[in-house]
């Protein structure tokens, strides 16, 4: 597998300027000749699709919802950010780059990051141009609030619903380009395969899920734009339908899988009620911006939350990491959680929580103030639990939200397979081994508006054949071995549920392959995946058939490929002898259970190639070199 | 194109509803003021009649432009329904409510039950071929169409009374929605205005309910000596 | 607890349907109902019938997949929820749930509880955007916006497209999913230049997808999860009157 990194040359700031600069054009009038396929609607597909369209480009773009607008960007609450001090407290776009570096506990490639911290200050001006409701302060300017591993405000916000507002942004916009008739939109349609002509992406192999309709569709290049896997876990705070079936089929079709193992987990979440549950609530980190984190101090404590006195409570985030407290970063929010909770002192059932407390907030600032910020989440918290913020501390427990991993591209976000383009969540470019809350967004959009439309030209101008036929053998291949599969899974009529196989899974992950993995229980975890998946493809029932709206069938082959991704997750977790951001093995901690980084033998991305069925797939790995930053220990004390 | 917009769109249906709705309810206020007039006893109702009556062309053309507005107000109002029925084909197993009053959702009924006791009051006091309208009360004693006495010989009848209060009863009803409606068709109601503009809505309803009952009720139960 | 759900069964769009009934038992007062519809899903997985098909995405009440009537209300009893956010907690046990889908002839129903509501996105591809390409933004601050003016925008812009209003609607009038857009983008001073064209254009639209008038009864105002009020409506109104009064002939 060849891996170039295609970093420009030159010194890191301009990078993307000289870049841009050598990147080769298509002319107006043959950017109409092209077609281009989309696969995701979120903030990464929809704004690559958008502005592929606006450029003169044809673009097919399909979504697994029943609407461009349903992605689940739109679930993102507490913000976005971008380097433009409008707050005067010492932003820069070096300070963004770095700190998002640094937050990846340094695993991310600098280039990359240092664009999208260019980029950033550009998406604010679109969305605010787009109408996006950004909040303001009542001079009318943008407003900031701060989030967690960084020291300046630059943040901006809308209310608690950010990513729904940039999603209906980049949905606007798209829609205006279907109105006119550059963008085809498939809404309701799976993509099932990727159709590989002469060693390029050409087309995908999709499934209508109202009809279960097989369709191929032949361009010029493939986006995908398909959100992460966290949903691998069974329980996340993903949406039920998110899933890797796009990239994880790319990667079988020989695109590179980097990094799967960094997967975060965010800790401010409700915390499991019951075995029936089917979803994690997020509740927004913006919230650590006044709520405090506490635990009580004693093992075995009984009192309610409002009896237990200031004496007889440890504001562990504080007492912890002093400069950074309670906006600590994810990763070690949430191992510090995790840690209060196994000394005995979580709180709630089963001891999985801990206190998320506004009642000094609410005497500093009056409740009016804090429920101007944070109502919304008040409600979202009052609705799921029935208990009132307002008046008693929030309980919460960290889960999984959001992969870092994903599938391997080049600085124009090409995958090692030419013509096959990964945005956003999908792809491993930006975050490292840990994502800072507020970069989502900002990636998703940087990449769909500001990269992709640069870097798409450079591939197309230097294509010359024209667009494969949707009858050609590849292709025939492909939708051929996609009916197959699903013929396969309708016929096993086993005693299982999906659902069932899902949870295990999900379980067996959390366990061995969650806040702490050590060596046993990842070698565990794999012979578990394993047997876990033979037996599936063996006992698993699908019921109904193939020609009609089956959810039970479009599950089946999210979790079928789910089966393979978490053994392939483990793998990974398990060759990286480190502690790293979100991916913490035991073995490799300092005494304070703190990272130990292993720079030396590890500052690299692992990029794994798919060698067929059941067979180990092969680890290769791009060295990540840094020119501007200096490898550090991260501390936030 | 306003025009076009008009008799096109939904929402131009609905403003002309509102703003034939506004007419009509303007009449409805002169109306009712007129029949107070029986109030003041047979002098003052007949001179009234007579000088409404004594304009032909006054009065015809008031006629014809109330017609064309009830037509129009009646055009808006059927195609409305028809296209409002054909969106929503199919009804709940189990309905609710869900914070709608009654004359909110019955306004097609109101209507057209008014529509039908307008048609009856045009048959009995205009037209005057509802049986029981004498030939005697034709005539007063100075020659002018006696309408006093018409009317108090009418609602001395119980089912007359009963079909005109029940009559204007549903015209208020209609009302109390209709004009809440109205300011929010026409794009004149905001959140400010809105409790406001709710309550006048009631409170003109109840208005002209009083006021219009009022007259059959008091010659009924002989109120004063008609 | 235990319930019974009256459930809607359809094949697909051209059958007609109906109800069947199915024991769900031990069920937990804080497990949600798509969590309720889940376990009777895997139950009648194991017993070889066809679940029920039902859409839900994020089942946190933001991306307004899910479109269930629970009980005769769009969304079910709960104020200013979605589907997906009904807990057990707000049913009495033993309970009879009738659970029905969104009906509206502009969102036909595809199977079961799934309906299809592409209309609305053909509403918004007629007008419900700014025209700007990508990168010819001017600076985010250039152009300031009042706190109050931004407030009651994102009130407008909070609109999740479920499509509760047209539900609840007598008429299945989409008036409120309109007047969001356009109350969203008309309030600022970048959405001015197309703000007559875009509800012109949106209510053309509307129409031609079938869904109904408004009769201002207010239902949609009471089942919508987000809380758009019929204020917007009347700002609709305001500003279709006033485009149709500037409209010239010759623009198209």
């Amino acid at each position: 597998m060849k891996l170039d990194p295609k970093i420009p040359s030159g010194p890191l700031e301009k990078k993307w300027d000289s870049h841009r600069m050598n990147l080769k054009l298509v002319n107006p009038a043959n950017k109409r000749k092209y077609k281009v396929i989309v696969v995701g609607s979120g903030l990464g597909g929809g704004a690559a699709s958008a502005s592929l369209a606006e450029l003169g480009y044809n673009v097919k773009c399909f979504c697994f919802q029943d609407s461009p607008r349903r992605a689940h960007s739109i679930a993102a609450q507490g913000g976005i950010n971008a380097a433009k001090n409008y707050q005067n407290d010492g932003d820069s776009i070096k300070r963004l780059f770095y700190d998002t570096i640094k937050g990846g506990d340094f695993r991310a490639r600098e280039a990359n990051v240092y664009r999208l911290a260019q980029v950033s200050i550009n998406i604010i001006d679109q969305c605010a141009a787009q109408g996006v409701p950004f909040g303001r302060e009542y001079g009318g300017l943008l407003a900031n609030r701060s989030f967690g591993g960084s020291q300046v405000s630059r943040t901006f916000y809308s209310r608690g619903a950010t990513g729904q507002q940039l999603l209906i942004g980049a949905y606007s916009a798209l829609s205006r380009q279907i109105g006119l008739g550059k963008v085809q939109m498939f809404p309701r349609t799976e993509m099932l395969d990727l159709i590989l002509v002469d060693g390029h992406a050409k087309g995908i192999v999709t499934r209508n899920l109202v009809t279960g309709k097989i369709e191929t569709h032949m361009a010029d290049a493939v986006i995908l734009g398909t959100g992460g896997y966290g949903n691998v876990f069974y329980l996340s705070t993903y949406a039920r339908g998110s899933n890797a079936t796009a990239i994880w089929r790319a990667h079988k079709k020989g695109a590179g899988f980097a990094n799967p193992c960094f997967t975060q987990i965010h800790p401010t979440c409700i915390p499991v009620s019951g075995d029936y549950q089917s979803k994690l609530t997020l509740m927004s980190e913006s919230l650590r911006n006044d709520g405090r984190c506490w635990v009580p101090k004693a093992v075995g404590e009984k009192r309610a939350a409002h009896e237990i006195p200031e004496t007889d409570r440890d504001y562990f985030l504080e007492r912890m990491y002093p400069s950074y407290g309670n906006l600590a970063p994810r990763d070690i929010a949430s191992r510090a959680a995790k840690r209060v909770c196994d000394e005995g002192r979580g709180v709630g059932p089963g001891g999985l929580g801990v206190y998320l407390d506004f009642a000094e907030a609410i005497q500093r600032l009056g409740e009016k103030t804090v429920r101007e910020r944070y109502s919304n989440l008040f409600d979202m918290y009052h609705e799921i639990t029935g208990e009132n913020a307002y008046q008693q501390p929030m309980r919460i427990y960290p889960a999984i939200h959001y992969t870092m991993g994903g599938l391997w591209v080049d600085y124009n976000l090409m995958s090692n397979i030419p013509g096959l383009f990964v945005l956003g969540e999908a792809n491993f470019s930006d975050h490292g081994a840990n994502r800072l809350g507020a970069s989502a967004l900002m990636q998703g959009l940087a990449d769909g508006y500001f990269v992709i439309p640069y870097t798409i030209g450079d591939y197309l101008a230097n294509q010359k054949q024209k667009t494969p036929a949707t009858d050609c053998p590849e292709a025939q291949a492909a939708e051929k071995a996609v009916r197959e599969e699903i013929k396969q899974l309708l016929s096993i009529n086993g005693t299982k549920t999906i659902n069932e196989y899902h949870k295990e899974l999900g379980k067996i992950l959390w366990d061995h392959c969650g806040m702490a993995r050590n060596k046993t229980g990842l070698t565990k975890a794999i012979s578990l995946i394993q047997a876990l998946r033979e037996d599936f493809w063996k006992n698993v029932k699908v019921p109904g058939d193939s020609n009609n709206l089956n959810q039970s069938l479009e599950k089946a082959g999210r979790v079928a490929d789910f089966l393979e991704l978490g053994e392939l997750l483990c793998r990974d977790a398990l060759e990286r002898e480190e502690s790293c951001g979100c991916h913490l093995r035991e073995e490799y901690q300092t005494e304070e259970g703190e990272c130990q980084r292993n720079d030396e033998k590890f500052a690299h991305a692992a990029v794994w190639e798919y060698k067929g069925k059941n067979q180990i797939p092969v680890r290769h790995t791009e060295q990540l070199t840094y020119e501007e930053i200096h490898l550090t220990t991260r501390s936030y004390k | 194109m306003i025009l076009k917009r008009l008799f096109q769109s939904t929402i131009g249906k609905k403003i002309l509803m509102a703003f034939t709705g506004v007419l009509l309810f303007g009449f409805v206020i002169i109306h009712m003021l007129g029949n107070w007039q029986v109030f003041a006893g047979a002098e003052a109702l007949n001179d009234y009649a007579q000088l409404i009556q004594s304009k032909a062309f006054v009065l015809w053309g008031f006629r014809l432009g109330l017609l064309a507005v009830v037509a129009l107000h009646l055009w808006a109002a059927i195609t409305l329904t028809i296209a409002n029925r054909a969106a929503a084909p199919e009804k709940y197993a189990e309905s609710k409510t869900l914070g709608t009053t009654w004359a909110s959702r019955s306004m097609t009924l109101s209507g057209c039950i008014v529509l039908g006791f307008i048609i009856f009051h045009l048959l009995h006091f205009t037209v005057r071929t509802v049986p029981g309208t004498p030939e005697y009360f034709q005539q007063d004693l100075k020659g002018r169409h006696d309408v006093y006495a018409m009317v108090v010989h009418a609602f001395q009848n119980p089912w007359l009374v009963g079909i005109y209060v029940v009559g204007v009863g549903l015209l208020s009803l209609h009302l109390s929605h209709g004009l809440q409606s109205m300011f929010r068709s026409l794009g004149w109601s905001d959140k400010r205005y809105l409790p406001l503009q709710m309550n006048l809505a009631r409170i003109f309803a109840g208005l002209i309910f009083v006021g219009m009952s009022g007259v059959p009720l008091a010659i009924f139960f002989q109120l004063k000596d008609f | 607890m235990n319930f019974k759900l009256k459930v809607w069964r359809q094949a697909d769009h051209t059958s007609s349907g109906s109800f069947e009934t199915y024991e769900a038992n031990n069920v937990n007062a804080n497990q949600s109902f798509m969590e309720v519809l889940d376990v009777v899903n895997d139950d009648l997985t194991k017993a070889g019938k066809e679940p029920i098909a039902f859409d839900h995405d994020c089942r946190e009440g933001i991306c307004g997949t899910c479109s269930c009537v629970i009980n005769g209300e769009p969304h079910g009893p709960e104020d200013k929820v979605t589907s997906c956010q009904v807990y057990m907690r707000s049913f009495q046990d033993g309970e009879t749930i009738t659970v029905e889908p969104f009906r509206a002839k502009p969102f036909p129903i595809l199977k079961d509880l799934v309906t299809d509501r592409s209309a609305f996105d053909k509403i918004i591809q007629a007008g419900g955007f700014i025209s700007v390409n990508t990168g010819q933004a001017p600076d985010a601050n250039a152009l300031p916006i009042g706190r109050e003016t931004a407030e009651l925008a994102f009130d407008a812009a909070h609109c999740i497209g479920c499509g509760a209003c047209v539900a609840a609607c007598k008429n299945s009038s989409a008036m409120l999913f309109v007047s969001a857009k356009v109350t969203h983008l008309g309030l600022l001073p970048q959405g001015q230049p197309e703000r007559n064209r875009r509800s012109l254009k949106m209510v053309e639209v509307m129409d031609a997808q079938g869904f109904g008038g408004c009769t201002n009864t207010g239902a949609c105002e009471a089942v919508c999860p987000k809380g758009i009020p019929l204020e917007f409506i009347s700002r609709l109104n305001r500003d279709y009157i006033t485009a149709s009064l500037m409209e010239r002939p010759e623009s198209e």
